[in-house]
């Protein structure tokens, strides 16, 4: 399971940082949402893998149990992304839509400032 | 428990909202609340730098879970400072995008100001590193709308770049954290500095590995080479205010590598030591380099003042990278004055851009060019750090504790090198802007030699230019304050390093001994 585990997130963050070396931002913000999917993927191995345990003691008698902090770390790690893509997408939309294109880097010229 | 240090992320996050739900239709009020806020924030800090002068570590455990269980924050010596430093910034800042009308031109100004000052002073107060990627995102997060705000094809697309580029840094930074969680099994810093220091030695192949993914997501933040390229294109195409409150959140980069390569990893630990210094070192000179000649090169006025950031945390990198008291007591120094001088550059290079655009070519003179003229030479002289003012204390604090290092030549001719570019780019920005303006035949030539510029686009009028002025004046006088001042203020910052080299205390005050 780790090495199925381990190699999901790899190949997840090859493809995000692939997608992230694009021009246009449509492949960047893909890019971005796959390398969140993989690390919150990694986040919630940092607790050890475990199968049908679950995320609390029992004070009765020992059992198996799977560290819960991760899980939590991933739950907010998950909203945090998860608002920042939104945002990504707003700005990148009005970008487009005030300059027709949709290309992610500035012309030489406009980024010197020179049409200021 | 002392409320008083959760004081300064409360009063903003409550403030915001309320701006947001309350008075949205009413800038009037957004500005006084919004005022009013920053000095409330003013008073919190200068509270919270009393208390910390004492030398007494106090923490605050968030729902009373003791730590490291629940999250702390702590009030030691560097976070009163940099709190200090935040409020004292925040105050010209939200004042001068009053006067100069910066607030009218988009939608929630003083909102988003208000949730960035509250992510800036959280991350600076936390004592969890979870709670650090928590506040470094809604410093972020605020600070794309404050980048964005006024709109415009090229801001926007700039505006693109800058969040892609801080998203790649947050998941970097996950993955940081989850590494050392993985390895060590907490995100407490301080029960991260014990359960480091206990690891073996041949365990720690994976702790080297987070230690420098955390290296590299705060060297994003902090604008160190090569992982500055964000910088000049955003803060040259932000709003040039927005860019001068900017000038706190890259010291955000270098509070974090101060606070967690002297407290987590620091120079006692075995499994890092020297790793950070090492690479840190040469890239702060190159840093400082770059931004020199960027200086030197810039063709428009913000840009000029971007890499006029980038120069000043070069030179304060080079400084924190020795990780001696010395050395740290003279960055802290450089700290802040490397704040005022970067945010009075941006200011002044906002007057200039409003009036007559960005370029730096002889264009008719301006209105109030000799004022505006005056101002600028000042906020030069500070940030090529030139005596009279405190640049040059600064640097030579920096170059006064690297004496003792083995490679100080290389350091020295560094700084002076960097100094003396410096000082050539601001002097030919200057004159070509404020001088030869004022030469008839030089302006004539000119016009003829190149495409008649666009005029710029008719500036909104400024509702009070003398409140623009006096925000600016203001950041002139902390800059002579500090110069003044630079034995109580050295004196100050000596304190703070010898509390940073001695880690043990912070730990203790964290985890009240159960650890020991």
């Amino acid at each position: 399971m780790e090495a199925l585990f381990a190699s999901a997130v790899g190949v997840l963050t090859a493809a995000g940082i692939f997608l992230i070396l694009r021009r246009r931002t449509f492949p960047v913000i893909l890019g971005l949402s796959l390398l969140t999917y993989a690390v919150n993927a990694f986040l919630f191995a940092t607790g050890r893998l475990a199968l049908n345990a679950p995320p609390v003691l029992n004070k009765y008698k020992e059992v198996a149990y799977t560290d819960p902090l991760p899980q939590a770390l991933v739950l907010t790690a998950i909203v945090i992304s998860f608002g920042m893509t939104a945002v990504i997408v707003m700005i990148a939309l009005s970008a487009y839509l005030s300059s027709k294109t949709d290309h992610i880097d500035l012309p030489l010229a406009e980024e010197a400032g020179e049409d200021e | 428990m002392n409320h008083w240090i959760i004081a300064p992320i409360v009063l903003p996050a409550i403030l915001a909202p309320f701006i947001i739900m309350v008075l949205r239709h009413h800038l009037d009020l957004q500005r006084v609340f919004s005022v009013a806020g920053s000095v409330g924030l003013l008073a919190i800090a200068a509270t919270l730098l009393a208390q910390a002068s004492t030398g007494e570590i106090q923490t605050y455990e968030l729902g009373n879970w003791p730590a490291p269980f629940g999250i702390v924050l702590v009030l030691d010596r560097l976070s009163a400072l940099m709190v200090g430093l935040t409020a004292m910034l925040a105050l010209p800042v939200v004042l001068y995008a009053i006067g100069s009308g910066w607030d009218t031109r988009g939608q929630h100004f003083h909102a988003l100001f208000q949730f960035q000052l509250m992510g800036v002073t959280g991350a600076f107060l936390t004592g969890d590193a979870f709670n650090l990627f928590v506040f470094f995102e809604v410093l972020l997060i605020a600070s794309y709308g404050l980048m964005t705000h006024g709109g415009g094809a090229v801001r926007l697309k700039a505006g693109v770049q800058y969040v892609t580029f801080n998203l790649l840094g947050s998941t970097l930074f996950l993955f940081a954290l989850g590494t050392l969680y993985a390895v060590t099994g907490t995100l407490n810093m301080a029960d991260l500095a014990v359960r480091v220091a206990e690891i073996p030695p041949e365990d720690t192949a994976l702790l080297r590995v987070g230690a420098v993914l955390l290296l590299l997501v705060f060297a994003i933040k902090a604008a160190v080479l090569p992982l500055h390229f964000w910088l000049p294109a955003s803060y040259a195409n932000a709003p040039l205010p927005v860019a001068a409150l900017f000038a706190i959140m890259t010291k955000v980069g270098a509070y974090s590598i101060l606070r967690v390569y002297t407290l987590i990893f620091g120079p006692n630990v075995d499994a890092t030591e020297g790793l950070v210094g090492d690479w840190l070192l040469p890239a702060a000179m190159l840093t400082l380099a770059v931004g020199a000649i960027g200086i030197l090169g810039a063709r428009q006025i913000g840009r000029l003042a971007a890499f006029g950031a980038i120069a000043s945390m070069g030179t304060l990198l080079i400084a924190v990278s020795l990780f001696t008291p010395d050395a740290t007591a003279a960055a802290l120094y450089y700290t802040a004055h490397s704040t005022f001088a970067a945010a009075l550059l941006f200011l002044i290079a906002d007057m200039v851009m409003e009036r007559r655009g960005g370029a730096i070519i002889p264009q008719s003179p301006m209105a109030q060019t000799g004022l505006i003229a005056s101002i600028f030479f000042v906020s030069a002289i500070a940030m090529a750090g030139m005596p009279p003012l405190s640049g040059f204390v600064g640097k030579l604090l920096v170059m006064d504790a690297a004496r003792h290092v083995e490679n100080y030549a290389t350091i020295w001719a560094v700084i002076l090198g960097g100094s003396f570019v410096t000082i050539v780019g601001l002097a030919r920005a200057g004159s070509l802007i404020f001088w030869k303006s004022h030469d008839p035949a030089y302006v004539q030539a000119e016009v003829v030699d190149e495409e008649p510029e666009e005029a710029p686009a008719p500036a909104a009028p400024e509702p009070y230019p003398g409140l623009a002025f006096a925000s600016v004046f203001v950041l002139v006088a902390g800059l002579a304050a500090l110069t003044i001042f630079a034995g109580p203020a050295t004196k100050y910052t000596g304190g703070i390093a010898a509390q940073l080299f001695a880690p043990q205390d912070y730990i203790t005050a964290v985890l009240k001994g159960e650890k020991e």
